[in-house]
């Protein structure tokens, strides 16, 4: 018998595993479409048979509240749009700062835990197991109305120097305000940062090829002093302080950091930091001991053999669930609704939501603010998690 | 072949589950005869309008209002259920349906009137928002509060008028929303805030609620106008006009001097043709409510006239202690005022 | 001829053993950590003796009333008055019992997936399973065989807490392995259909979810068709959590060697059967650690029911902190509420490190 050469014709039938590949997929994609088709059709019923306005056109509108922090200027008669961009970038803020002081605290008691002095370790150890097993919404609320509200008020707050004062209003601090020094004294710092870079690269070249070593850190830190200094004695200072002045109900004038944004920042950093703790722990233990012995056998001692043979490797292993972390820091930033902070969940969600009524365009809003925030993040480490992992030879 | 399947058959579901989805609005009316009770939203803890006693039942003017549906609806004033509903969650809920009458202390305004597809089917109580201070502060009016941090229950007309307020007068001010008045309350005891803004009538219930009311003044200005009163679904003409005119009962009850106590009596042997019409002695006003003959009765039998359901929740005997004030009827000097039964 | 006798060893430096040597090697190794031990010290001095006071030594046990909190600590009075509606919420005190109960059918139905001779406990875990939840909600919210019903508006504390925890695990399971199965499909359909989804929910908060399923979720459905609040809730919480299942679960997924596929796929199992028989039971015991960690997380995160007016645990403790009667006993009630959460939670969390050592089959490659 002679060998077929085509394959031979198939009829179509339920055996097939490619008919029955493909049956499947179209059932699938015919319910998720008619699921979808199915909710936006009875939105679509329910908002015109109760009369409910629908669309975009709120943003336009003027938003008529007043809101207790924001970063851009703001009247009660800017539009719904600025309102939510307040909220947005007050979620930024908030993110923000907890991601940098989360990840110092984190560090350090990660790098804590494995320390040889026992009480050290022991400490960081009870800190962990305390902070990451109670809710963050609860550690907020407690910051908030167990801490911060019991501070005394403005006019008895705790004054550090006339120049800071914590009360129950915050913590109010001097302004920055510009003068006349201050644009050359950025530009001298932008210079000061490009003759950095440039000595850097200058002193790498030089090591590579004579082998004799340079103080890198301590020259840039001179350069970093030394021009802008210069800058201010020509120039004079880049910006004058104005301290915080009890007027009235409160202090007039300087800057404040209210008790919601300082209860929530504290609050996330220090939830967050015990989970950064355990990741850090985990990835300096993941390298081997034999990298430290061969370190110091190279004669390393302690502090550069963490710093140029333990960190880079355990970076690679701590990058990925830090992200994470990132992403359930900004997530929970959402729960200053307990305490009124004014971030997107609380101001748009909530207070933009119940003024204008329409809670669909709202929500969706929101969530998606919250997915490109998500989404953005974890580009930003999948671009920074490769560039570690290409300095693997 | 198969694209032109695909696409079939996505249609033919599409249209198939989209034709069940445009389901029969069935009228409240019918919906709450079937379920046999009525779906309330209250407040989540409002001394005096809505509140749950020691025994989690709620009550309150609000409450009894929404007991006052349910007795003309069936004749039983105890067919009620209540949802208890913050601030942000109170329009949605009616929306959607899942109460059939938003009884919540909610202000009357143009705009839920109509973008939000509701509509309010009266006014319960004439308030207008006021301030809340301590005492050690020395202010006397709401003009001295130039710079104060202002405590304001997120979501509500009140972070409105507040800002419209401050605005007109040149003031500035600083807001701190919170979700709950139990959290403003707080913060206004703890002092993160100089002053507690909100409907007159919650700021003595929020009063009594400090651990030392006596330290505290309600600022004579009133800065707004804030009707409050029951809302219904849009688009319902039946549902609206019977709690409209539940509310109407109760005080053309109150005018008559139809009480709990002498309804039944009146309703018998009464000689004034206007108590007749109410109480359904006279004429069929009832049935055209699609309502039962002495659904007044049952009203006012079972949960009061308008002025016994105020003093009973709000007045002198309650640790409020409200003045009738604008709330007195028509001929007292006040705004309540009912349309005739004829 | 001469033996050598070894001298018997010297004993070890004074500076070396015992308590002293312990803490020069541990305490104060450097000048570093001599400080450092200083510092935790001072800081242990700065802190502990304060919260003792408070906590324990200061503190007031016994009373009824407010009034009898005279000492300057801490006034367990109030936890002891209100611990009723911190377990139940408003569920009526004499129905209680059944509430009890339910958790003592959980605690003597589960025993026995514990004892290690235990005749076909796949079978009975699964019987478990599915007669359990029928038993417990016909317990919780009545209405059958005569029970009175209590509406879900009045299950709040801890109960509830735990209802919604348990439940969204049990929901979320399932629909969580699905998803990890189709995002490992080869059919693209589906798998951009079940990757859409899982990183959907993973990228937006719980409390968006739960606002949506309580605000939005009344709109997308037909009219007059109206779900429970608590049933709101838990809908939008297993579909965030099957989200993180999924991705817990296609981690196991990913560690079983394809080896295992292939034996599968040549013994001529179908798609089904091969995960249901081979992968599945390999993948999913390497992942029950995994899924517990989801599920401390999950029990931390029913706090934020709060937001929806719910009252769980917390919301209970903010609410009787609100009463009059116990103004500023707001301190109180969150210690209190933070014990339980951590109790629940340090105890998941080391039974999950258990689990991790007991179950490492050495597959990890």
């Amino acid at each position: 018998m002679q060998n077929q050469i085509g394959a031979p014709k198939q009829r179509l039938s339920l055996g097939d595993p490619r008919v029955r590949a493909w049956l499947f997929q179209i059932i699938t994609i015919v319910a998720v479409v008619s699921l979808g088709w199915y909710l936006f059709n009875n939105t679509q019923t329910n908002l015109q048979h109760r009369g409910i306005t629908s669309g975009f056109g709120f943003l336009e509108r003027s938003a008529g509240f007043g809101i207790a922090q924001h970063l851009i200027s703001y009247t009660e008669s800017d539009s719904y749009a600025r309102v939510f961009v307040i909220g947005l970038l007050n979620t930024l803020l908030v993110t923000f700062i907890g991601v940098i002081l989360a990840t110092i605290l984190g560090f350090i008691v990660g790098v804590a835990r494995l320390s040889s002095n026992w009480i050290i370790s022991k400490l960081a150890t009870v800190y962990v197991e305390v902070f990451r097993n109670i809710p963050p919404l609860l550690q907020i609320l407690f910051w908030y109305f167990a801490v911060f509200l019991t501070m005394p008020g403005p006019r008895n707050s705790h004054n550090f120097g006339d120049t800071f004062f914590v009360s129950n209003r915050g913590l109010n601090m001097p302004a920055a305000l510009v003068a006349d020094g201050f644009w050359p004294f950025l530009a001298s710092i932008v210079v000061a940062i490009v003759a950095i870079v440039l000595l850097n690269r200058w002193a790498t070249k030089r090591f590579e090829e004579t082998g004799v070593p340079f103080h890198k850190f301590w020259a840039s830190l001179a350069l970093f002093i030394l021009i802008p200094a210069l800058c201010c004695l020509m120039f004079g200072v880049p910006v004058h302080w104005e301290a915080p002045k009890l007027q009235g109900f409160n202090f007039i004038g300087g800057w404040v950091l209210i008790p919601e944004l300082l209860a929530l920042t504290l609050a996330l950093t220090v939830y967050t930091a015990a989970f950064i703790a355990e990741i850090v722990r985990s990835g300096i233990k993941s390298v081997s001991h034999g990298q430290t012995e061969a370190a110091h056998s190279l004669g390393l001692r302690n502090g550069p053999t963490l710093r140029k043979v333990i960190i880079p490797q355990a970076l690679r292993v701590i990058i990925p669930p830090l992200t994470s972390q990132y992403l359930n820091l900004a997530k929970n930033s959402s729960l200053a609704a307990g305490i009124g902070y004014p971030e997107m969940v609380s101001l748009f969600a909530g207070t933009v939501l119940n003024q204008t009524g329409q809670a669909i365009e709202v929500i969706a809003i929101t969530m998606s603010v919250y997915l490109a925030i998500s989404i953005s993040i974890s580009l930003l480490m999948n671009w920074y998690n490769k560039r570690i992992a290409l300095i693997e030879r | 072949m198969k694209m032109l399947k695909t696409t079939l058959a996505v249609v033919t579901a599409a249209a198939v589950l989209g034709v069940s989805g445009f389901a029969q609005a069935g009228a409240t009316l019918d919906a709450v005869t079937k379920k046999g009770f009525v779906q309330c939203g209250v407040s989540d803890g409002l001394p005096g309008f809505s509140v749950p006693d020691s025994t989690g039942k709620i009550v309150g003017i609000d409450a009894d209002v929404c007991r006052a549906v349910a007795a003309a609806v069936f004749g039983d004033a105890t067919k009620v259920k209540f949802s208890q509903l913050n601030a942000k969650e109170r329009f949605t809920a009616l929306q959607s349906g899942e109460v059939d009458v938003l009884s919540r202390n909610t202000t009357w305004t143009s705009s839920r009137d109509s973008g939000m597809g509701l509509v309010f089917a009266g006014v319960t109580y004439y308030d207008g928002i006021g301030f809340l201070v301590n005492n050690k502060l020395g202010v006397k009016s709401a003009k001295e509060l130039d710079g104060a941090t202002i405590c304001i229950q997120a979501g509500t007309t009140t972070e409105l008028n507040v800002s419209d307020y401050f605005r007109g007068n040149g003031l500035k001010y600083t807001p701190i929303t919170f979700d709950t008045s139990d959290e403003s309350a707080k913060s206004l005891e703890s002092g993160r805030c100089d002053v507690l803004t909100s409907d007159k009538s919650q700021l003595y219930a929020q009063r009594s609620k400090l651990a030392s009311p006596n330290d505290y003044v309600v600022l004579p200005e009133t800065i707004s106008k804030e009707p409050l009163g029951p809302v219904v679904r849009k688009g319902d003409e039946e549902w609206f006009t019977i709690v409209k005119w539940t509310l109407f009962a109760m005080l053309n009850a109150e005018e008559m001097g139809v009480t709990s106590k002498n309804v039944e009596e009146q309703a018998k042997s009464t000689k004034n043709p206007d108590v007749a019409r109410l109480l359904g002695t006279d004429g069929e006003y009832g049935k055209d409510l699609k309502l039962r003959k002495d659904w007044a009765v049952q009203i006012v039998k079972q949960v009061g006239n308008y002025g016994e359901i105020f003093e009973k929740n709000l007045g002198k005997s309650t640790p409020l202690a409200i003045d009738r004030g604008q709330n007195a009827l028509w001929n007292n000097g006040g705004l309540q005022y009912a349309p005739p039964v004829r | 001829m001469t033996t050598h006798i070894f001298k018997p060893d010297m004993p070890a430096p004074k500076t070396s053993v015992g308590a002293l040597g312990w803490m020069r090697a541990h305490l104060f190794s450097s000048w570093l950590n001599t400080l450092l031990t200083l510092f935790a010290v001072y800081l242990i001095f700065l802190v502990v003796p304060p919260l003792l006071h408070w906590a324990i030594l200061d503190a007031n046990w016994v009373g009824t009333t407010r009034a009898d909190c005279t000492k300057e600590g801490a006034c367990w009075v109030f936890i002891q008055q209100r611990f009723g509606q911190f377990m139940y919420g408003y569920y009526p005190p004499v129905l209680r019992w059944r509430v009890d109960l339910t958790v003592w059918l959980a605690v003597i139905g589960v025993a026995p997936l514990f004892i290690k001779r235990f005749p076909r406990k796949a079978i009975y875990g699964l019987c478990f399973l599915v007669i359990y939840p029928i038993l417990a909600y016909t317990l919780l919210h009545g209405g059958m065989l005569g029970l009175d019903v209590v509406p879900t508006s009045q299950w709040g504390g801890l109960m509830l807490t735990l209802v919604i925890a348990t439940v969204g695990i049990a929901g979320a399971l399932p629909l969580g392995i699905l998803l990890a199965l189709g995002r490992r499909s080869k059919m693209p359909a589906i798998r951009v259909v079940c990757v859409t989804f899982i990183e959907f929910w993973r990228g937006v908060p719980l409390i968006t979810v739960l606002f949506m399923s309580s605000v939005m979720l009344p709109l997308f459905l037909p009219e007059g068709m109206s779900f429970d609040k608590l049933l709101r809730a838990l809908i939008g919480v297993i579909m965030f959590q099957s989200a993180y299942v999924a991705e817990v679960v296609r981690g196991g997924l990913q560690a079983i060697p394809k080896g295992q596929y292939e034996a599968a796929a040549a013994m001529g199992l179908g798609y089904w059967r091969s995960m249901g028989l081979v992968i599945l039971p390999q993948a999913l015991k390497l992942v029950i650690p995994g899924i517990v960690n989801t599920f401390i997380a999950l029990f931390k995160d029913t706090s934020l029911v709060i937001i929806i007016g719910l009252f769980d645990l917390l919301n209970s403790v903010k609410q009787a902190a609100a009463d009059p009667a116990w103004l500023g006993m707001a301190t109180e009630g969150y210690v209190f509420a933070a014990l339980v959460f951590w109790i629940f939670c340090f105890g998941m969390s080391r039974y999950s490190m258990h689990l991790e050592r007991k179950l490492d089959t050495g597959h990890k490659r």
